[in-house]
């Protein structure tokens, strides 16, 4: 027979026997998959918008090539290199606006990524939870990175694909040569052209890009868009004024127009055979590893931002 | 081992100091109120406990360095800071997905039976959900992670009193055991009274008072005095003297009660009138007056202080 003190005893210790056990072993790669999916459920718009105007790019396709039935029914007659020439503009067309359309995704994203919850205090959860600053910052800077331009191919091809059925279908029986769009096209091709851009281009030489994004967004407690477009138009004006140079400005139209050598601009895209796609030729190009050291620079510094400043809400 | 072990924990920001020199022992199994008026250095503290903001001065947390320590001390210590922190847009569902993804001793199955108690849906944003709502969400995820330290910073900010109460209840029999700490941080000092084993009230970034509410009953006193005692009350040197209604009201720290029962009705004080008298004799002293402590020692008697209030 126990008395009531010794059962209450007894109750504690079995109320906790493994009260702080030793924990359950928790990997850093699957605190960053969690992290990722949090960007996900937060900022649906990356995913959402490519989606959205896919379908308004597939509608508008639509019409065009009803229209083109009318042209053709009509009796004007295209020859057969015009034709493909328009339908090949229609797809290069979709792609671009695609890209065009997720790096403003990516843009706006990346502003917010570090500003958002530090606004509605939600950091102050998130900082409890046992995930490091760095795989928060290398979740956040994965989506722009990695992720917006994975998004951008996928709805591409699918987006290129349905408008191959849809033109096959509306121009069928028209007089237009159907078969040549499965013939003479090659969306293989075309999409690992594509690949090879997004890869190059907006993961690899964007990079830097979004990493000051992101390192302004860590920074600002509000307006980030501001802070980081207002600045390097600043130093763009001043240097013209001091020195009536533009080594700043051309700075930046080498990262964001000109892009590397091997990169392929965007509008060579369908045009190029394959023996355009020159990867070393790219990994040896001015610009692209000091480009990548910068992004690791400017994610250092968003670390350590979120780190010493991270909470301060006022 | 102490839960938490400061000495001479300074924090200032520019040339406002936040925390001036903080020495404090916390043991295991305490539930700690710390009470102070704004900007008297709580949230400082708390910030520093979890590792949020640097410091200067020795801290050990769990016998972690919480700053350079940061990433495993999480492990061990929760945090809620308020009702409102909780992202808007997260689902119920996301955030328990959430936590069962990153954190090493969360109990999926417990915050599920905390939240099957309440009215809350899965599927509902955090947005959807009223205040004491998301503090019950919030509650429920804290709950089924086993910490060893539980930080909570005025949690029931905004809450009506239903949720209020039951919020303390729900940690005190769900939650708290002899190898937890809570620490808390609350304007509403009489809901947390009957809860608290230890209470500290700081000031200015300084620990004025510091004692274990067992020690608090024998060693502090309310005394109404009588009228013909009121001189021999104040040889006795009271930390605080008020009148409400003609009566007078005396408190007596670490006098004897037998010597004060002569005097008129002795009570245990109530920790908001401990609280009054310990920092309202400090706040609106004169500003050339030190910071004291509040102990018979050094408490200097003034009777004026009193009827001001």
């Amino acid at each position: 027979m126990t008395t009531p003190s010794a059962a209450r005893t007894v109750t504690a210790a079995e109320a906790s026997p493994h009260a702080h056990a030793i924990p359950r072993y928790i990997s850093p790669a699957r605190c960053f998959y969690w992290s990722l999916l949090r960007e996900f459920w937060e900022h649906r718009s990356l995913y959402i918008v490519p989606w959205a105007v896919a379908g308004l790019l597939l509608a508008g396709f639509l019409i065009g090539a009803v229209r083109l039935r009318e042209m053709v029914r009509a009796g004007l007659n295209l020859d057969a290199a015009q034709q493909l020439a328009n339908v090949q503009m229609a797809f290069s067309t979709a792609a671009l606006a695609l890209m065009g359309v997720t790096f403003i995704v990516a843009f706006f994203y990346s502003l917010s990524a570090l500003q958002s919850d530090r606004r509605d205090r939600s950091i102050l959860f998130w900082k409890s939870m046992p995930v490091s600053d760095v795989i928060t910052i290398l979740s956040k800077a994965a989506i722009p990175i990695v992720f917006v331009p994975l998004i951008t191919f996928v709805v591409t091809v699918v987006t290129q694909w349905i408008l191959l059925l849809l033109m096959s279908a509306v121009l069928a029986g028209t007089g237009f040569n159907v078969a040549m769009l499965w013939t003479h096209f090659f969306l293989g091709h075309m999409w690992l052209m594509l690949l090879y851009h997004l890869v190059t281009v907006h993961a690899l030489w964007y990079a830097p890009i979004f990493g000051y994004l992101l390192l302004v967004s860590a920074w600002s407690r509000r307006g980030a868009f501001l802070w980081a477009t207002v600045p390097p138009l600043v130093i763009v004006i001043v240097e013209k004024i001091a020195f009536n140079t533009h080594y700043f400005s051309s700075f930046l139209a080498f990262r964001f127009q000109a892009g590397p050598e091997g990169g392929m601009p965007p509008n060579m895209l369908f045009m190029n055979s394959l023996s355009n796609l020159t990867p070393l030729q790219f990994l040896w190009s001015t610009g692209l590893w000091d480009g990548l050291a910068l992004t690791a620079v400017f994610l250092t510094g968003a670390v350590l931002l979120r780190r010493y400043r991270g909470v301060t809400t006022s | 081992m102490n839960c938490i072990e400061a000495r001479g924990l300074r924090k200032h920001y520019g040339a406002t100091v936040a925390l001036d020199g903080v020495d404090l022992s916390i043991p295991e199994g305490r539930i700690v109120g710390l009470i102070g008026l704004n900007g008297a250095g709580k949230t400082t503290a708390l910030d520093a406990i979890l590792g949020l903001t640097p410091y200067q001065g020795a801290l050990r947390v769990l016998d972690l360095d919480p700053w350079t320590q940061r990433d495993l001390l999480t492990r061990d210590v929760c945090f809620i800071a308020d009702v409102a922190v909780l992202p808007r847009w997260l689902r119920v569902s996301q955030a328990v997905d959430y936590v069962a993804g990153v954190h090493p001793r969360f109990d999926r199955g417990k915050a599920e039976r905390f939240l099957a108690r309440t009215v809350i849906k899965p599927h509902s944003h955090v947005g959807e959900l009223s205040k004491g709502m998301v503090a019950q969400l919030h509650l429920a995820l804290v709950m089924a992670i086993d910490a060893r330290l539980l930080v909570l910073d005025e949690p029931t900010l905004g809450l009506d009193i239903l949720y209020r109460k039951q919020f303390y209840e729900s940690l005190l029999t769900d939650y708290f055991d002899a190898t937890r700490t809570i620490l808390v941080t609350t304007h509403q000092v009489e809901e947390i009274q009957n809860i608290l084993t230890d209470v500290i009230f700081i000031d200015r970034g300084r620990i004025v008072f510091n004692r274990a509410m067992d020690d608090l009953e024998s060693s502090c006193s309310e005394v109404e005095v009588a009228p013909q005692h009121l001189a021999a009350a104040r040889a006795l040197h009271p930390i605080h003297e008020r009148e409400i209604l003609g009566r007078r009201i005396f408190l007596f720290d670490g006098v004897n009660r037998r010597e004060l029962a002569a005097l008129g009705d002795v009570h245990t004080p109530s920790l908001a009138d401990l609280f009054i008298a310990t920092i309202g004799n400090q706040a609106y002293a004169a500003p050339a007056q030190p910071t004291q402590p509040a102990s018979k020692s050094s408490s200097a008697p003034n009777p004026d202080q009193g009827v001001a209030q």
